[in-house]
């Protein structure tokens, strides 16, 4: 069942991805007039704003165009959105496009591309302006790689200076954003300056398709480099009218290594200078109406955590047991319980489905391997999930209490989550109330069947001989 | 079961039978939840989680346990202690604790209730003080009837030395230990009182898992051959003593001897030699009544001397053989802790490692009070009231207390063995106390109303009163009273004493009536003791017993304050350590280190090797150069100190460091006590010995702590440190918890000590090749 599922999911994607670029413009036909590429470094997950202003120069109407991304972002990318503008100034509205990963038979040195499919097609002479946002993860690289306790951390962060495009870009700039004035080096490709925390490449004027022109950028930053490397949410549904959470992290500081001495006494005296760029304080957003809030770990509670309530959310403040240097490790667990009306609903063909927040709860975190459990209750039939982007699929079986033929479980499993990906999704079920009494039915039986045998034992004489 | 088969006599008493045994079970089920919920203060006060320090490596085993099975169990060699001899687990513990929590867990399981394993270990202990509660009923209702067990059972409930190891996280073996002795103990008294085979096996089977449980095993294993020797002496050998004692022995001492940790111990030490002996006391005894029962009186007075002149020899020549089976063994035969049972003095003479343990160390007068409480008020009366009348099984717990009493005299975690005992002394004098005095008032009062017999047929107990005349006299408390119960009633009678009495009993006896005003006011304040005894349990399982431990809080003006340093370094260490690492700490840490932090310790609080924890105590008494070559020497990489002179932690490492030195200087003489005490007064001041300054427990301790707050002020010892300002020089600072409580530092790497000759070496390639390669690694 589960196979099959994961083998169907397997087919969709491979026919999109086959029968698309078949459907694409090709690059002759497009050309960008303006572009504008911010990237913000501030935090360890880098954002990409890319502002294209799109002209069809070619006969024919252009149903979609690519974007392209040198072979080291590929596998750094964490999502990649697109929104057209449309309007002018004071009646902008966005309106959000399909972007699908896609394989182009001649790609140079290996390009990845995403392929972004417009509201209309665009007809000759038209031009549209598009905003793209693209997340990468983990494209920070510490350098020096290892520091000390008294050390603030610098990194790198390479990319190139003009925008890699299957287009003739004519016109383009780069602003690269840092978090703090304080950068050691960058790469100069005229024209290029810097003004407080802001570097910027540009302009420049037609460039060729497929220009490239790597920089590097040598700057501080000491912000929290928080990542789970594994988290494993587990949601139970209990038609008793509460959703059980339970989220096992394994968290890791993703900066330069620690090196040598770790001195308590430095970093509770002189808490500016040392250690600026471990962290030790974490926030996590959970639901509203929140309760039943536990954060423990293997060997028991942790007592530094402090919950508040809210209306549309509710904060956890929480630290670990101790405070993360680089390549330090953690893990811990938070659970909590929120109302089952506010989550669970019946859609009109009498199915019902859960509608819950996908991602990880914490805030500016980098999720490695995310996988998400939802446990329907007992007697549940017909799972099926449904999500604004692919993850991998698979249904697996749990036994919790009393349970005969257990609890149906949806995994949904994805790699490189950002908290961009905190969107709401669906899992749809059928589930008939009856089952809820199985249980509750079992427990009287069993407390029946005691006091049967107790009676029989006493009122029946099992003796051989007569006294 | 308690309903009776045969039709009883009237309706009216059948519906009160029943109506009483409707209530005594649920009496007992209350007092089965009242001895749960006592326990469960430690997880609602702070958390579900296990306490102390040998709980842990109870933990641990239970967790191999569930994951591996029974038979990989038995087989295991544990690596990541005593690095590097290793420890084989399976045949070192006593497996009744981890078997029944791994029992429960694995039925648990089997029935889809997910419970962790340390779920089911925290709250093991107060699940099985729940059913040692009910076997004390069952035992004190065998001595004297069901009253007494219900009393007994409900302050066994709540009293404070069994709760203070046995709250909700204290998985320790006496939890389900204490059930198996007052089970054992129930089963003997029962065979005793009916001569029935049947429970003379359930009996051994019991043994059995005491034995599993818990080292305590010896104290039933010599009690009961105690009585039964009492028992022939004064002339009450029956067939019953013999089917209760001869059966436990033979197949108790085979069972036993299945368990690994005891093995042929079950026959060779010196533990169980009495047993032994009384055995072969019972079977002559028993020859000699049977002789006794064919033989005509003149012909058995012939024989008695024939075999008592060859008895004697014969035994002579076994004595002999025995001494000097027991003589060549350096001990005696006996072991540490048992030696130090029967000369307290012992263990503080030769054997500082026992020593050096608090539990281990003769309680005081005050702990009597905290741990007992009213009982120890209640127990003397509890044993008069067993002389009146005094039987088998009454004579049986009499013997039972007195030697509770004594070992608890010399080893206070032996107080744990004098609960239960006291127990139910207090519960037989309460219930004889409530008997009388509720007799009393009923009579005064039927007296009143003109219905003498009533009263007498309502009564349901011996005490039912009948002369008046006497009544006047016995005003002076129960005390008098029990006396004069005790003097009437010398008839042998070992039927348990709820039995409806005999009318024409009662008429014998005298009558024990007291003023009804007399009455009242010893009913009240009997009641204000029990109530003190409540108020005290509660506050005791509440406040003193329920601190796991490895959590500190402190209320301050702000709040509560939660001091959890050790786990924040056992979760440093296991994240952020390699998993092959060695640390090195004093015994006490090793098995919350193997258990939390999952890394190999040098040693643990399974002290089975002293030399071992000798070189672990004499690295930390020695100069830093030496130490780092100890601790070199046996692999390790990181060593950890518990340091409570910041926020004023008075176990700490500094405070036990004269028993590290102690323990190290008995076997590596070059350690000399006297070197760290300046005129025989341990300091850490400027008066310090130089060798104390410089040793390495004081510098692990006290590194950089003079930065804190400029004068490294040591809040445990209340002064300021003597030496200061030092660096390190083969210790690097790793970690250290929040509060200081916790410090790790790693042992810096070998420096290159050839310099010199690498400088040659290098000056020879150079000279031939490239210098390239030679500077990375010198000896090619």
């Amino acid at each position: 069942m589960a196979a099959r599922i994961w083998i169907f999911a397997v087919v969709v994607v491979l026919a999109i991805s086959l029968s698309l670029p078949s459907s694409s413009a090709s690059p002759q036909d497009l050309q960008i007039v303006n572009a504008e590429r911010r990237i913000d470094l501030s935090s360890h997950i880098v954002k990409a704003f890319l502002t294209l202003k799109v002209e069809n120069i070619g006969k024919d109407p252009a149903l979609d165009m690519l974007l392209a991304f040198p072979p080291t972002q590929i596998k750094h990318l964490a999502m990649v959105q697109a929104l057209a503008i449309t309007g002018k100034k004071k009646k902008k509205t966005y309106l959000p496009l399909d972007v699908k990963p896609t394989e182009q038979p001649d790609a140079p040195n290996d390009t990845g591309y995403f392929l972004v499919t417009f509201a209309t097609p665009l007809t000759p002479g038209e031009t549209v302006t598009l905003e793209v946002l693209y997340i990468l993860t983990h494209s920070l690289e510490p350098f020096p790689s290892e520091i000390t306790q008294a050390e603030a951390q610098l990194v790198y962060y390479r990319d190139s200076a003009v925008i890699l495009s299957p287009y003739h870009i004519k016109q383009q700039t780069s602003f690269f954003k840092t978090p703090s004035t304080r950068v050691e080096s960058f790469t100069s490709v005229d024209p290029a300056n810097r003004a407080g925390k802001e570097i910027k490449y540009g302009p420049y004027e037609d460039r060729a398709p497929y220009s490239y022109a790597p920089v590097i950028v040598h700057f501080e930053n000491n912000s929290p480099f928080a990542v789970v490397e594994e988290l494993v949410r587990e949601i139970e549904i209990s038609h008793w009218g509460s959703l059980q959470i339970t989220e096992n992290y394994k968290l890791t500081h993703g900066g330069a290594r620690h090196k040598g001495v770790f001195s308590r006494v430095d970093y509770q005296s002189r808490r500016s200078i040392s250690g600026s760029s471990s962290f030790n304080a974490l926030l996590a957003v959970l639901p509203p109406r929140v309760n039943s809030v536990y954060y423990r770990d293997d060997i028991g509670n942790i007592s530094t955590s402090h919950l508040r309530p809210g209306f549309k959310k509710s904060e956890l403040e929480f630290e670990p047991r101790y405070p993360l240097f680089g390549g330090w490790r953690a893990t811990f667990i938070i659970g909590y319980r929120v109302p089952l009306e506010d989550y669970l609903f019946e859609s009109p063909d009498g199915r019902r489905y859960l509608n819950f927040t996908f991602g990880c709860p914490l805030v500016e975190t980098i999720v490695n391997k995310l996988t998400l459990k939802v446990v329907l209750p007992e007697g549940s039939k017909d799972p099926s999930a449904v999500l604004p982007f692919t993850v991998n699929q698979d249904l697996q079986v749990k036994y919790s209490y009393l349970d005969i033929v257990g609890r149906t479980v949806v995994v949904l499993q994805k790699d490189n989550v950002v908290p961009t990906h905190n969107v709401p999704f669906q899992v749809y079920y059928t589930f008939k109330p009856i089952y809820m009494l199985a249980e509750p039915f079992m427990l009287v039986s069993a407390f029946f069947f005691v006091f049967v045998a107790s009676l029989a034992y006493v009122h029946i004489d099992l003796n051989i001989a007569k006294k | 079961m308690a309903t009776q088969e045969s039709p009883p006599p009237g309706t009216s008493s059948a519906m009160r039978n029943a109506f009483g045994t409707v209530l005594s079970a649920l009496i007992l089920l209350l007092i089965g939840v009242l001895a749960f919920s006592i326990r469960l203060f430690s997880v609602i006060k702070y958390e579900s989680v296990i306490h102390e320090f040998d709980p842990y490596f109870n933990y641990r085993v239970t967790q191999f346990l569930s994951k591996n099975g029974i038979y990989e169990f038995w087989n295991w060699f544990d690596d990541r202690t005593w690095y590097p001899l290793g420890r084989v687990i399976g045949g070192t513990v006593y497996p009744g604790l981890t078997l029944t929590a791994g029992t429960i867990w694995w039925a648990l399981n089997a029935i889809n209730i997910p419970l962790s394993v340390e779920t089911v270990c925290v709250f093991t202990a107060p699940v099985f003080s729940a059913f040692a509660s009910w076997a004390t009923y069952l035992l004190t209702k065998e001595v004297k009837g069901s009253g007494a067990g219900l009393a007994a059972a409900a302050l066994l409930a709540m009293v404070p030395s069994y709760i203070s190891r046995s709250v909700a996280g204290s998985y320790d073996n006496e939890a389900v230990a204490i059930f198996a002795l007052i089970f054992t103990f129930y089963l003997y008294i029962k065979t005793l009182n009916t001569g029935s085979l049947f429970y003379a096996t359930l009996n051994a089977l019991t043994y059995f898992y005491m034995v599993c449980s818990w080292g305590g095993y010896t104290f039933i294993i010599n009690l009961i051959p105690m009585h039964v020797l009492l028992c022939i002496v004064t002339g009450r050998y029956s067939p019953r003593l013999y089917i209760a004692y001869a059966p436990l022995v033979v197949l108790g001492t085979l069972l036993a001897a299945l368990v690994p940790v005891v093995g042929f111990n079950a026959v060779l030490t010196s533990e169980h030699f009495a047993s032994f002996l009384v055995f072969i006391i019972i079977h002559v005894v028993a020859l000699v009544y049977y002789i006794k029962g064919i033989l005509s009186p003149k012909m058995f007075k012939v024989a008695v001397t024939l075999v008592v002149s060859i008895g004697l020899v014969v035994c002579l020549i076994v004595v002999a053989v025995l001494v000097a089976l027991v003589a060549s063994s350096p001990t005696g035969g006996w072991s540490g802790r048992s030696l130090s049972l029967l000369d307290p003095t012992y263990a503080s003479k030769y054997i500082p490692i026992i020593a050096s343990v608090s539990e281990h160390q003769p309680p005081t007068w005050p702990s009597y009070f905290m741990d007992i409480n009213v009982l120890a008020f209640l127990v003397p009366a509890g044993i008069i009231a067993c002389f009146s009348p005094l039987s088998d099984a009454s004579s049986f717990v009499v013997l039972y207390i007195v030697m509770s009493v004594y070992f608890s005299g010399v080893m206070v975690r032996l107080m744990l063995v004098l609960a239960p005992a006291a127990c139910i002394m207090s519960g037989i004098a309460l219930s004889q106390a409530f008997d009388v005095f509720t007799a009393s008032i009923k009579y005064q009062l039927g007296r009143s109303s003109n219905s003498k017999d009533d009263a007498e047929d309502n009564t349901s107990t011996n005490n039912a009163p009948k002369d008046d005349s006497s009544s006047g006299k016995t005003d002076k408390g129960e005390e008098v009273a029990k006396e004069r119960s005790s003097k009437k009633g010398k008839k042998k009678e070992r039927e348990p004493a709820d039995k409806p009495s005999v009318k024409s009993k009662i008429a014998k006896k005298r009558a024990l009536v007291l003023p009804l005003e007399a009455s009242i006011v010893a009913l009240l304040l009997l009641i204000m003791l029990g109530a003190f005894y409540v108020i005290h349990c509660v506050w005791a399982a509440a406040e003193a017993y329920s601190a796991p431990s490895i959590v500190l809080t402190s209320q301050s003006r702000d709040g509560l304050h939660v001091f959890d340093d050790f786990r924040e370094s056992y979760a440093w260490l296991s994240h952020n350590t390699d998993v092959d690492d060695k640390v090195a700490s004093w015994w006490d840490y090793g098995y919350q280190t193997t258990a939390m932090a999952n890394r190999t310790v040098i040693v643990d609080n399974n002290t089975w090797n002293n030399t071992h924890i000798a070189t672990v105590g004499t690295a930390m008494s020695s100069p830093e150069k030496a130490a780092w070559e100890i601790f070199n020497s046996l692999d390790v990489k990181y060593v950890l100190v518990v340091f409570g002179g910041l926020i004023g932690y008075p176990s700490d490492d500094i405070n036990k460091f004269l028993w590290m030195v102690r323990i190290g200087g008995g076997v590596f003489p070059h350690i000399k006590e006297a070197d760290y005490l300046r005129d025989g007064q341990y300091r850490i001041d400027s008066e310090a010995t130089p060798t104390m300054l410089n040793c390495l427990m004081y510098k692990l301790s006290y590194y950089r702590f003079v930065e804190t707050d400029g004068k490294a002020y040591d809040r445990v010892r209340r002064t300021e440190i003597g030496k200061k300002n030092f660096k390190l020089t083969h210790f690097e600072e790793v970690f250290t918890s929040h509060h200081w409580m916790v410090r790790i530092y790693k042992l810096k790497p070998q420096k290159n000590r050839i310099r010199g000759r690498a400088k040659k070496l290098k000056l020879k390639t150079s000279s031939g090749l490239d210098s390239k390669p030679a500077k990375k690694n010198p000896w090619i």
